[in-house]
């Protein structure tokens, strides 16, 4: 009845899992009585759950993101403590079915829910604005990949304490990860969540490249878009290309542990190098779906905090594209050690040298872009400048593994570990958080606290040093990934001063969610009146913070490059005659994304336990929630050009109170 | 989005965002070509595993050339009578449009009988994807455009009940545009995948 | 360069810190017996082409952190002395700079890549002086032990390997189970063990001593316990351990490899005195089937 799920997959006997399962428990049900009572269960139903806005789902993106970020780093916590503490004859606190577990979940969780949710919210909140149109091209199927995304998190969540997660590695590996040497369910949470999310990656990744390239305002042609913008294209359009790899890899897997196939098994001719393969193909465009847009961010960053055009446009669209190909063509530096002989290593050496190019490209046009501008050392541009510092570092290690002969010496080495976390943390990471700065205030109408957000960057950026920095030195004494318990005594001081940094970085998580308290407890007196609070440059600025629903009265006609700056100089913002205001068609909210989600949910929990008839009621329910949406007969609300004007008109004079100040 | 932003656009800039019929249309190649993406990644499997039969059957003991004409020719057919189906949406013609999807529907599923009646033979042999990596690539690939067959016979058959109660209303062309597109698709990756696994595999 | 502006600004980022931490790192790292104290000469070239590629690489990287910091901090805001251009978006110069200190770091590295990866390709054989034959050894991970096997010798170990000093060693490598890395950080570089197929690595070890050796790839959960040690003896007395060991302990034919092939952590080194021949072929070819995994009844299902 109930597949392979007995009472004995709780951990009883494990109180670490149980402590943390309550914690969340108690957690969630605080919110959900909150919620309650203050009797905002209609407000949230209707303006954020079945939105179909791509405002809401990008802050709702960005909000899930976060909150697996934080899971992801307690994970970090337990094994940066579990290595100090195991060192010698202590065994630490964490066993190895355990430990194994844990940084498993840590990376899956980090890239595929908390990373790529992150980058993909504010993708969808900005992209739009930026473009100067009302929505992305497919609203519904926006709010349905986040709510897949969000299954997927869930289900890893519930691995934690019904069951367990994979002991493979973020990547599971065959042999390791076939059934005869992962029997439980873990890798099998691993691939329903991953496939499911994946799943609304792609979604994600159609709807961002068809809204750029089919959907922009009057006048804007390709080389008059912002820089973040190309970037989203680059992004989605790997996203595309890369996921569907992602989703046959893993349907591969799961069918030699499901059906018995002989993908990459040891026996009948299986071929586990197949899947390393394959995996990389789809894990290197992964890395660079993630940075981007983070660079995008920071073009961004840097132009309006020099108050200056990017330097460089067309080289930085050129270099983006450049690195959105090149990207495909390096996935075996991640296994230069298989024994693919001189000529293949020596191939891909190169190649990931070649990309390095476009990256170098970028950082010169953003050092340029500061070159005769005022800077001014707002929270982003913090983010922005200790980005370049740590990225150029991340990505000079990253060339370095790039040489087979080097590689074969620090190939999942505690170096290898300390680089992707330089490039992942110093662009991705940096970026998201340089990128919410920036963009709070148009999404709340208020911005953050200056100073608290100054001193959660110094937090994170001294943390994340005083971190990895001894990682690297581990790696090149010979310290290999993902050990439970550490043997060679000389490694110990190492150990201690990374525990160390993790406790700088957690300090600056909590200063970051203070600034977000008492930005929130402050918003009146940190309200963002006109719009335009950092003197911006593209046309989101344009609109009031928070935008309404429609973002513009009246699509803007775009006449070139950083088109509200262009209009702010010759004061455009004030036409002379009024404009001439028309009914607005917006998509009516559904219900289809959340109750799919469910319906996911329940079909890969039902996968992993073997539960048959549920997986078929799953997806009977979620096919006839399909139908159910493609049957309604109206699928468009009209928001009355009285209405439409009445909205503008506040806007306006919220203009004319920046122009009389300024 | 406002009537007077749908203008003759391109997006290429000069006219603002592009009509839903182009959207749309547009969204779903992107999604055939992230399928067609997912396909090439099972023929990369294919091309590694073809030659490891583990000392069992490979191709040249197991495919027959006749099933595969027939099954060809059946999806051919179905391609034609769902273009047909596009026509007869075109000119608003409720019967022609619903006996074109029905033909549509009876030729796939006739497809897809065919080569469960061939899994099953093939099962029956000891020949499963069980028995080989060989076996295991095969039914994998093969099955993969199986079940979207179906999948697209699942659509087919929703439209065939909806069309008649909603009418040719904008939404459902563009549906059936969609559907289109997807069932042409399919038929491109038959053809990709007869050559590859059946001629060129019975060779090997 | 003393960097003014806004408070705190400057300060992580000068360049006496930066030099300072490199400086460390490779101090600590240099004397803590790691990859950068090789004790032959495979690891050495790989070692010193990897400082190669270092400096290559510092010798831009230094240059662009400065720039980047040097110019945020001159054009900031409140400073009255720079010349501001508030519309210098492009420069065909700067460009063509721009795009070609990377090209030129990457046809520097690209022949460097290229040169290294052909003469340090593990399968490559290293040059054999007299007195100092090629010493052939046959490789298997287990889980969660290494298998020395000698096949001219005659015998095998477990969690130890004996080489003679001095006489290149090369190692053919294979996995009874799931995919490891064979890995002696002091000797040289690594490459995969995988189930089914064989890899091979030369190393070298000059003098006498002791290296440790791990699996570097991730297989399961006893594979923080997978070291080995390599123990380096002058050749005379090479033969005199392989003498003694083939005088005493249990011989490892199928039964003893079966045995072997179960789940195990934390083995302690011990030798067999003879090998049944052909063995680390019929575990190449899987005529010896690959080891089992956990027993049934894990937490969780199965």
């Amino acid at each position: 009845m109930l597949g392979k799920l007995t009472w004995e997959a709780v951990p009883w006997n494990q109180p670490i899992p149980l402590i943390a399962a309550a914690l969340v428990l108690a957690a969630t049900l605080g919110a959900l009585a909150f919620v309650t009572a203050t009797g905002r269960w209609t407000y949230l139903w209707r303006e954020w759950i079945t939105s179909v806005d791509h405002k809401r789902i990008g802050v709702m993106y960005v909000l899930l993101g976060l909150a697996m970020l934080l899971r992801g780093f307690i994970d970090a916590v337990m094994m940066r403590s579990q290595q100090a503490l195991a060192v010698g004859h202590s065994a630490g606190y964490l066993p190895p079915e355990h430990y194994d577990q844990i940084f498993s979940a840590h990376g899956t969780i980090m890239i595929l829910f908390g990373a790529m949710p992150l980058v993909v919210g504010l993708m969808n909140f900005v992209v739009p604005l930026q473009l100067g149109v009302r929505d992305v091209a497919f609203p519904t199927f926006n709010s349905t990949g986040f709510w897949l995304t969000a299954a997927g998190a869930l289900l890893v969540n519930v691995s934690l304490v019904v069951g367990e997660f994979a002991r493979t590695g973020w990547l599971p590996y065959p042999p390791l990860s076939e059934t005869a040497y992962s029997p439980g369910v873990g890798v099998d949470y691993y691939l329903w969540a991953v496939q499911i999310a994946g799943l609304g990656s792609l979604i994600n990744g159609i709807n961002l490249t068809t809204t750029i390239l089919k959907v922009r305002a009057p006048g804007m042609g390709y080389l008059r878009m912002p820089m973040f913008c190309w970037t989203a294209l680059a992004s989605s359009l790997l996203i595309i290309a890369a996921f569907p790899v992602l989703t046959a890899t893993l349907a591969m897997l799961g069918l030699d542990r499901y059906a018995g196939f002989h993908f990459f098994t040891n026996e009948a001719g299986g071929n586990q190098m197949m899947f390393v393969n394959l995996v990389w193909a789809w894990g290197h465009p992964e890395v660079y779906i993630l940075v981007l847009p983070a660079f995008g961010i920071f073009s961004e960053i840097f132009s309006t905090f020099s108050g200056k055009p990017l330097f460089g446009y067309r080289s930085m669209v050129a270099a983006t594209l450049f690195i959105c190909v090149v990207s495909f063509m390096v996935w075996l530096h991640h296994f230069f050690t298989m024994g693919g002989g001189g000529d293949v290593n020596a191939a891909f050496g190169i190649a990931t040298s070649i990309i390095a190019v476009g990256t170098g490209v970028k950082v010169y046009n953003w050092i340029f872009t500061m070159y005769g501008g005022e800077v001014r050392f707002e929270t982003p541009m913090l983010w922005a400048l200790g980005f370049v510092f740590t990225f150029v570092i991340g990505g000079m290690t990253g060339v370095l593994l790039a040489v087979p002969p080097a590689d074969f010496l620090l190939h999942n080495s505690l170096f290898l570990v300390a680089h992707f976390h330089n490039v992942i943390v110093g662009g991705v990471v940096f970026g998201v958080f340089a990128g919410i700065e920036y963009w709070f205030p148009k999404a709340f109408g208020f911005r953050l606290h200056e100073r608290l957000g100054k001193a959660a960057f110094w937090l994170a950026f001294t943390g994340f040093w005083v971190t990895f920095t001894p990682l690297y030195a581990l790696g090149l004494m010979g310290m290999t990934r993902r050990l439970q318990h550490v043997d060679v005594p000389e490694w110990r001081p190492w150990l201690y001063v990374s525990a160390a940094g993790v406790v700088i970085l957690a300090a600056g998580a909590l200063v970051q969610a203070v600034q977000l308290v008492v930005s929130i407890r402050r918003r009146e007196a940190l309200r963002d009146v006109t719009g335009d609070p950092w003197n911006g440059r593209s046309l989101e600025w344009s609109t009031p913070s928070p935008p309404p629903a429609f973002n513009f009265a009246v699509l803007p006609q775009v006449q070139g490059l950083d088109a509200h700056w262009r209009a702010k100089q010759a004061h455009l913002a004030q036409p002379a005659d009024k404009p001439r205001y028309e009914p607005i068609a917006t998509p009516r909210n559904t219900a289809t994304g959340v109750v799919v989600g469910v319906f996911a949910t329940l079909m890969g929990f039902a996968v992993i336990w073997h539960i048959w008839w549920l997986l078929a009621a799953g997806f009977v329910g979620a096919y006839a929630t399909f139908v159910v949406f493609a049957w309604r007969d109206r699928d468009e609300d009209e928001i009355p050009a009285r209405e439409v004007a009445r909205i503008d008109r506040a806007r306006l004079a919220g203009l004319r109170a920046r122009e009389t100040r300024a | 989005m406002s009537a007077a932003a749908h203008v003759r656009a391109t997006g290429h800039g000069q006219g603002g965002p592009a009509s839903k019929r182009i959207v749309v249309g547009y969204g779903f190649w992107l999604f055939l070509l992230s399928d067609i993406v997912m396909f090439s990644a099972f023929f990369a499997a294919w091309a590694v595993l073809a030659r490891s039969t583990a000392g069992g059957p490979s191709g040249r003991d197991l495919f027959e050339p006749s099933r595969v004409a027939a099954e060809t020719a059946l999806l051919l057919a179905s391609s034609f009578t769902c273009g047909l189906s596009a026509l007869a949406t075109r000119a608003r013609s409720l019967v022609w449009t619903e006996l074109a999807l029905l033909a549509t529907g009876l030729l796939g599923a006739a497809f897809l009988v065919l080569e469960a009646q061939e899994f099953a033979g093939l099962v029956a042999r000891g020949a499963g994807p069980q028995r080989s990596a060989f076996l295991s690539a095969f039914f994998a690939l093969v099955g993969c455009h199986g079940l979207h067959v179906a999948a697209g016979l699942l659509w087919l058959g929703t439209m065939m009940a909806q069309i008649p109660v909603k009418g040719f209303r904008a939404t459902l062309e563009r549906r059936m545009l969609c559907f289109n597109l997807f069932w042409h698709t399919l038929d491109i990756i038959w053809v990709g995948l007869f050559t590859v696994v059946y001629l060129l595999g019975a060779g090997a | 360069m003393r960097a003014e502006g806004p408070k705190g600004v400057a300060g992580s980022r000068t360049p006496g810190r930066l030099a300072l931490a490199a400086a460390a790192v490779a101090l600590a790292a240099g004397c803590s017996k790691g990859v950068l104290d090789p004790a032959g000469p495979v690891g050495r070239d790989e070692a010193s082409i990897t400082l190669n590629a270092l400096a290559i690489m510092l010798a831009v990287v230094i240059p662009t952190l400065l720039a980047a910091l040097g110019f945020a901090v001159w054009f900031r805001a409140g400073n009255h002395r720079a010349r501001r251009r508030p519309d210098f978006a492009y420069s065909g110069r700067i460009e063509l700079v721009v795009w070609s200190i990377p090209l030129l770091v990457i046809l520097f590295l690209g022949g460097l890549i290229w040169v290294g990866s052909h003469s340090l390709d593990p399968a490559r054989p290293l040059p054999e002086r007299p007195g100092a034959p090629t010493e052939e050894i046959q490789v298997v991970a287990l889980d969660w032990k290494w298998l020395f096997i000698y096949p001219r010798e005659g015998l095998a170990s477990v969690n130890e390997v004996v080489v003679p000093a001095g006489a290149p060693l090369r190692f053919q490598i294979t996995s009874a189970s799931v995919m490891n890395a064979f890995f002696v950080p002091r000797l040289g570089g690594m490459i995969y063990a995988m189930n089914g197929m064989r890899t091979t690595l030369h190393l070298q070890a000059d003098a006498p001593g002791a290296f440790e050796g791990r699996s570097a790839q991730f297989s399961g959960d006893g594979f923080a316990d997978m070291r080995f040690t390599v123990r380096s003896v002058p050749p005379a007395e090479f033969a005199r351990w392989a003498a003694g060991a083939r005088a005493a302990g249990p011989t490892l034919d199928a039964a003893a490899y079966a045995a072997l092939a179960r789940q195990s952590r934390g083995v302690a080194p011990f030798t067999y005195r003879g090998v049944q021949p052909g063995l680390f072929e019929q575990v190449l070819s899987q005529a010896l089937p690959p080891g089992p995994g956990p027993a049934a009844g894990q937490h969780g299902g199965s």
